[in-house]
C-alpha cells in the first residue's frame, strides 16, 4: 500500500458524490470487472464534473483502458453504476455512447485516409437529399466546426494530407459534430510534438470554457499536471487517489501510481570515461544536414529536440537503416564503413528504435526466436541452428536482465512493454554492441519499468558501452544524461555539458 | 482439460499442440473416417493377393487328391494369379495341379477337350471376373457338370482403403504437393506465386523438347536426366526474374508473378508449337508411374515425402528458415537486425519456380508428353493446400507439413467424392466450401488468441 498518511481520505473524496458545487456530469461508482480468470476492474469510481480537465493516470495494467471501454459500451456487462446527468446508464455499444453524448477519442486514430476530411466527419451521418449527399450543407458544418476549434484545414482536403496534430483535431471535430458533451481522450499527445501539445491544450480549454468535460488519459505526467483539474490515478484495478492536481506533486502521484515510495526517479551513477568510441562527422543524409559529434565510452548522450528535428533520422543514418549521402562515422578513432545494419551491427553498433511493435520485434515470434535474430549467423554450423546454445544464451540473458516471460516459446506480441523493451536490449547485448543508440526506450512503458530501463541504462554504461538515447521527455533526458544534444532542423543546434544545472527552458530554447 | 485431467502432462501437451498446430492433421482423419465408412463394399482381390486367399481355402478344405484346373487370362495380373495359386497348391500337397491361359474362346475350347478326355476335373480355380464365363462353360459342357468352380473369397472392406486407391490419392496431389513447399516458403514471407501453374506446363514442355531435341523416343537415361533438369531450370530462372522484380523494383508479388504467369503460359505454346509432344522414350515415364518393387509406392510419391522431411528441416533446424519466418512477421525488424531480406524474398521466390519445375517434370512422366495446357488452375490448389494447411496470408506463420495435410485433405476429398459418385460440378462447390472453412477455422483461432490478450493485461 502507498505510505501516503493522507490516503484514507483521498480514497473517499474518489467516490461518487464530489463536494464542489459544479454539478457532476459523469459519475462512474464501484465499477468491477471481471474477465476470466482476471480481476480488470476492482472498485473503480470516477465522477466528471462540467467543464472539466480529470486526468486518468495509472501504470499499463492498472485498468485505465477497461475504465473507458466500460464507459462507451465495449465491455460488458460489469458491476456498478454509470450516471450521466444523473440517470443512470448503460451502452450496449461504443454507437449508444456516442449518441448520448460521449466522444472517445483512442490513441489510433478511426479516420478513413483516403476520403475528405468532411467525408469523414460525417461518416455514418451523412445528410442526404433525395438519395444525394447534401454536400453544401457539411461543407457550412465543416467549416463551421473546424473554425470552432481553430483549425486551419479545408474541408476537402485528403485526411492522407493532414499531420497527426490536424488528424486528431479531425477527430474532436467529429465530436463537437455529435454534440458530445463528454469527451474520453487516451494518450492524445503520444504522437504530437511539444508545440502541437500547446496548441491542443489551448483547444481543450477552450471546450471545457464551453461546457464541455475531459477525461484526459495520458502516461505523461508533466502534461497532466499542465492540463489537468484534478487527477485520479489508478492502480491494480483500483482508482487509488482523486484530488486537484495543484495539490498533488510529481512524486506523490509516481509514489500513488506504483504503490510504494520513489527515493530518486532517475537514478544516475557516471561511468562517461574520455575515451572515444564512435566520432561522426558531419553526417548528411534524409532530413539530417550535418551533423557531427562524439560518444565516450560509459557516456550517456542524450538527443533532444523537437519531433522532426532530425533525431530519428540522425540514428537510423549512422546504424545504416537509411542511405547516407556524405559524412564519415569513426569507431575508435577509424573510419569505418556501413552501408546496412548488418554493417552496422557486425562494427557492434546497435539501434533500438522508437516503435517496438512495427521495427523491433517480430510479434508472431517468440521471445527466444526475437532474441536471437542477429546473433544466429554466428550460432550456426553449415546453416544449422545450434539450438542448446540458442537456448542457453537466452536463459542467461533473461536473468541477467530480470525478463518476466512465461517461458522462451511466449510470444513476443504477449511480453509486457517494458519486456519488450528489455528484450530487445538483451538480443542487442547478445551481439556484443559497444554503441547502443535507444529511440525513445521508455515510450508507452510505465513508471515501474521505466525506472528500470535507466537502471539498466546505467549498468550498460557503467560496462564501458556508449550509449545515445533519443528522448521527447525533458525530465528523461535531463535525469538521465552525461551530456545532451539538442537538434533542430537537421543540425546539432547546441551542447549542454552541465547537465546537472541546466534546465528544461534551456533545451526548449535550443530547440525550437 | 477437463476431460484429459487424467492424461500425464506431456501427452496433454502433445494433444494441445497437435489440435492447435495440425488442427486439420484431424479433419484430415475425420475425412478418411467418412470416406471409408461411405464405400464399404464387397472387395473381389485380384492378382497375387486373390491366389493367396484362395490357395488357403482350398488348402484348409483338405482336398488334396482332387484334380485342379486353373483357369487364367492372359494379362499380367491372372498369369500372377495362376503361377501362384499352383505352386501354393503344389506345396500343400496337390498332386494334379494345372493351369489353362488364354482368351475366353480358347479357354472354353480347352475345357471342352479336358471333358471329353478321361482325366476328371474336379475343381476349376478362376477369379472373381473370369467366374462367370467358366460357368457358363460349364453349363454348355456335359462332362464338366461334376466340376466345382471356386473363386477367390470376397471380404467386405472400404474401396477408399484399398492400397491401390490410397496409393492413386497420393499419386493425385504429389504434383501439387510439391509445389506447395516452395509455396508455403512464399506465402509465409507474405507474398504469393501465381505462376506456378503456367511454370508446370512451360516445365513440361522445355522437358518434352528438350529430350525430343536429343534422341526422342530413342533418348538416353542422360538426356533424360537432363533436359528434365533444363526444365526446372527454365522455371527457377522465371522464378528468380519474379524474386527479382519483386526485391529490386519493389513490385508487388501478386502482380510480379501475375506477369510471369502469363509469360509462362505463352512461352510453353511458342515452344510446343501449340501441340502435345509426345516423343518420349519409354523409360521417362519411371518417375510419375514407376514404384519401388516393395511397397509398390510411385517414386514421385517417394520424392515428395523425401522433400517434405528436407524442407520441414529447413524450415524449423536453420537460419534459412527462422530468417524466412522472420521477413514474412516483420520485413523491417528483420532488416534491422541485420538480415538480408531481398536475398531470403528473391530465394524463396526461385526455389517456388524450381518446385513447379519439378511439378512439371512429374506431370510429364505420369502423362509421357509434355502439353502447353498442363496445369491449369493449379496455382488455385497449390494455394489451397498451403491454406487449408494453416500457414496464414499475412505471412510470417506456418508450417511446411500442415501443408502436406492441407494437400491430403484436397487429394481425400476429390478422391472421396469421385468414390462416392459426387458429380464433378459439385466437388468444385465442395472443395471451395472446405477451403473457405479451413480458413475460416484458422480466423476463429486467432480471434480467440487476440480475446485472450484483451483479458491478460
Amino acid at each position: 500500500m502507498a505510505p501516503n498518511p493522507d490516503e484514507p481520505t483521498a480514497r473517499s473524496e474518489g467516490g461518487c458524490s464530489s463536494p464542489s458545487d459544479t454539478p457532476a456530469v459523469l459519475e462512474m461508482a464501484g465499477i468491477s470487472k471481471e474477465f476470466p480468470g482476471v480481476q480488470a476492474l476492482k472498485v473503480a469510481s470516477f465522477t466528471l464534473r462540467r467543464g472539466e480537465i480529470h486526468g486518468l493516470v495509472g501504470e499499463n495494467g492498472a485498468g485505465k483502458s477497461t475504465l473507458i471501454k466500460v464507459l462507451t459500451g465495449v465491455h460488458r456487462p460489469f458491476a456498478g453504476d454509470i450516471r450521466l446527468h444523473g440517470h443512470k446508464v448503460q451502452f450496449a455499444a461504443p454507437l449508444d455512447a456516442l449518441d448520448a453524448g460521449i466522444a472517445t477519442i483512442y490513441q489510433e486514430f478511426t479516420l478513413v485516409n483516403a476520403l475528405t476530411v468532411r467525408a469523414n466527419l460525417f461518416l455514418g451521418r451523412e445528410r442526404s437529399r433525395g438519395g444525394f449527399v447534401d454536400s453544401r450543407h457539411e461543407r457550412t458544418r465543416s467549416r463551421e466546426i473546424l473554425g470552432r476549434l481553430g483549425a486551419e484545414i479545408d474541408p476537402e482536403a485528403l485526411v492522407s494530407e493532414l499531420n497527426v496534430a490536424q488528424q486528431q483535431l479531425v477527430e474532436i471535430a467529429r465530436a463537437l459534430l455529435a454534440d458530445a458533451s463528454v469527451l474520453v481522450m487516451d494518450e492524445p499527445t503520444a504522437a504530437l510534438t511539444p508545440r502541437e501539445v500547446q496548441r491542443l491544450f489551448l483547444v481543450l480549454r477552450d471546450l471545457t470554457a464551453r461546457g464541455i468535460s475531459i477525461m484526459f488519459v495520458s502516461h505523461r505526467l508533466d502534461e497532466v499536471f499542465e492540463i489537468a483539474d484534478r487527477i485520479t490515478v489508478m492502480r491494480d484495478g483500483e482508482t487509488i487517489v482523486t484530488r486537484e492536481a495543484r495539490k498533488l506533486t510529481r512524486q506523490q502521484l509516481i509514489e500513488h501510481m506504483v504503490g510504494r515510495p520513489i527515493d530518486d526517479e532517475f537514478p544516475k551513477t557516471p561511468a562517461a570515461t574520455d575515451r572515444y568510441v564512435m566520432e561522426v562527422r558531419n553526417l548528411v543524409g534524409k532530413s539530417v544536414l550535418g551533423v557531427s559529434f562524439v560518444v565516450r565510452q560509459g557516456e550517456v548522450l542524450g538527443l533532444a529536440g523537437l519531433m522532426g528535428a532530425g533525431r530519428t533520422d540522425l540514428v537510423r543514418l549512422i546504424f545504416g537503416a537509411d542511405r547516407k549521402e556524405a559524412g564519415e562515422i569513426l569507431l575508435d578513432g577509424r573510419p569505418v564503413e556501413i552501408d546496412s545494419p548488418r554493417d552496422a551491427i557486425k562494427h557492434g553498433i546497435c539501434l533500438l528504435t522508437e516503435d517496438r511493435k512495427a521495427e523491433g520485434l517480430v510479434l508472431k515470434a517468440t521471445a527466444r526466436e526475437n532474441f536471437s535474430l542477429p546473433s544466429l549467423g554466428s550460432w550456426s554450423r553449415w546453416g544449422f541452428v545450434n539450438r542448446p546454445h540458442e537456448q542457453v544464451r537466452f536463459a542467461s540473458r533473461v536473468n541477467e536482465l530480470q525478463i518476466k516471460t512465461a517461458g522462451p516459446n511466449q510470444l513476443a506480441a504477449y511480453l509486457s512493454g517494458g519486456n519488450q523493451q528489455k528484450l530487445l536490449v538483451a538480443r542487442w547485448l547478445e551481439t556484443n554492441s559497444r554503441v547502443i543508440m535507444f529511440d525513445e526506450p521508455t515510450r508507452g512503458i510505465d513508471v515501474g519499468a521505466k525506472f528500470e530501463m535507466y537502471r539498466l541504462i546505467n549498468q550498460l554504461a557503467g560496462q564501458g558501452k556508449a550509449i545515445v538515447i533519443i528522448s521527447s521527455e525533458l525530465p528523461e533526458v535531463l535525469g538521465i544524461s552525461d551530456r545532451i544534444l539538442v537538434m533542430r532542423a537537421g543540425r546539432i543546434a547546441g551542447e549542454i555539458d552541465d547537465v546537472a544545472r541546466a534546465t528544461q527552458e534551456e533545451i526548449m530554447a535550443l530547440a525550437v | 482439460m477437463n476431460m484429459s485431467s487424467g492424461m500425464s502432462g506431456a501427452t496433454r501437451v502433445f494433444i494441445a499442440r497437435l489440435l492447435s498446430e495440425y488442427g486439420m492433421f484431424v479433419v484430415l482423419l475425420l475425412l478418411c473416417l467418412l470416406f471409408s465408412l461411405l464405400t464399404v463394399r464387397e472387395q473381389h482381390p485380384s492378382g497375387e493377393q486373390a491366389a493367396v486367399a484362395l490357395s488357403e481355402r482350398l488348402t484348409d478344405a483338405g482336398w488334396r487328391d482332387r484334380s485342379v484346373v486353373i483357369v487364367a487370362r492372359l494379362d499380367r495380373e491372372d498369369s500372377l494369379f495362376a503361377g501362384a495359386v499352383k505352386e501354393a497348391l503344389v506345396r500343400a500337397g496337390y498332386s494334379r495341379v494345372e493351369v489353362i491361359r488364354g482368351d475366353p474362346a480358347s479357354l472354353r475350347e480347352e475345357l471342352q477337350q479336358r471333358a471329353h478326355s478321361a482325366v476328371p476335373t474336379d475343381l476349376i480355380a478362376a477369379t472373381y471376373s473370369l467366374a462367370p464365363i467358366v460357368q457358363s462353360i460349364k453349363a454348355q459342357t456335359s462332362g464338366l457338370s461334376s466340376a466345382e468352380i471356386v473363386t477367390p473369397p470376397t471380404r467386405r472392406w472400404p474401396t477408399f482403403l484399398l492400397a491401390d486407391n490410397l496409393r492413386n490419392v497420393a499419386n493425385q496431389i504429389t504434383v501439387i504437393a510439391i509445389i506447395a513447399i516452395g509455396m508455403t516458403m512464399v506465402i509465409i514471407t507474405a507474398g504469393i506465386d501465381l505462376s506456378v501453374g503456367s511454370l508446370i506446363a512451360l516445365s513440361a514442355v522445355v522437358t518434352a523438347w528438350l529430350i525430343g531435341k536429343t534422341g526422342g523416343e530413342e533418348a538416353t537415361v542422360g538426356a533424360m536426366i537432363l533436359g528434365s533438369l533444363g526444365g526446372m531450370f527454365v522455371c527457377g530462372a522465371i522464378g528468380a526474374f519474379s524474386g527479382l522484380m519483386i526485391t529490386r523494383f519493389r513490385i508487388p508479388p501478386f502482380i510480379a508473378t501475375l506477369a510471369m504467369m502469363q509469360v509462362a503460359a505463352g512461352l510453353g505454346y511458342i515452344i510446343s508449337q501449340g501441340k502435345p509432344i509426345y516423343q518420349l522414350p519409354e523409360g521417362f515415364i519411371w518417375l510419375g508411374r514407376g514404384a519401388d518393387p516393395l511397397l509398390r509406392i510411385p517414386y514421385a510419391v517417394i520424392l515428395m515425402f523425401v522433400l517434405y522431411a528436407a524442407a520441414h528441416v529447413v524450415m524449423s533446424r536453420t537460419t534459412l528458415g527462422r530468417y524466412i519466418y522472420a521477413v514474412g512477421g516483420n520485413i523491417e525488424a528483420a532488416r534491422l537486425s541485420g538480415i538480408r531480406v531481398k536475398f531470403i524474398l528473391f530465394f524463396v521466390y526461385a526455389v517456388c519456380g524450381l518446385l513447379a519445375g519439378l511439378g512439371g517434370v512429374i506431370m510429364a512422366s505420369q502423362l509421357k508428353s509434355g502439353a502447353p495446357t498442363y496445369g491449369l488452375t493449379y496455382e488455385l490448389y497449390v494455394i489451397a493446400a498451403v491454406v487449408v494447411g494453416g500457414t496464414s496470408l499475412m505471412g510470417g506463420e506456418g508450417r511446411i507439413l500442415g501443408t502436406l495435410i492441407g494437400a491430403f485433405v484436397i487429394g481425400v476429398v476429390q478422391n472421396g467424392m469421385n468414390l462416392t459418385n459426387v458429380e464433378t460440378y459439385t466437388q468444385k462447390v465442395v472443395l471451395g466450401l472446405i477451403i473457405l472453412g479451413a480458413v475460416l477455422l484458422d480466423r476463429l483461432k486467432q480471434q480467440g488468441f487476440s480475446w485472450k490478450r484483451q483479458r491478460a493485461p
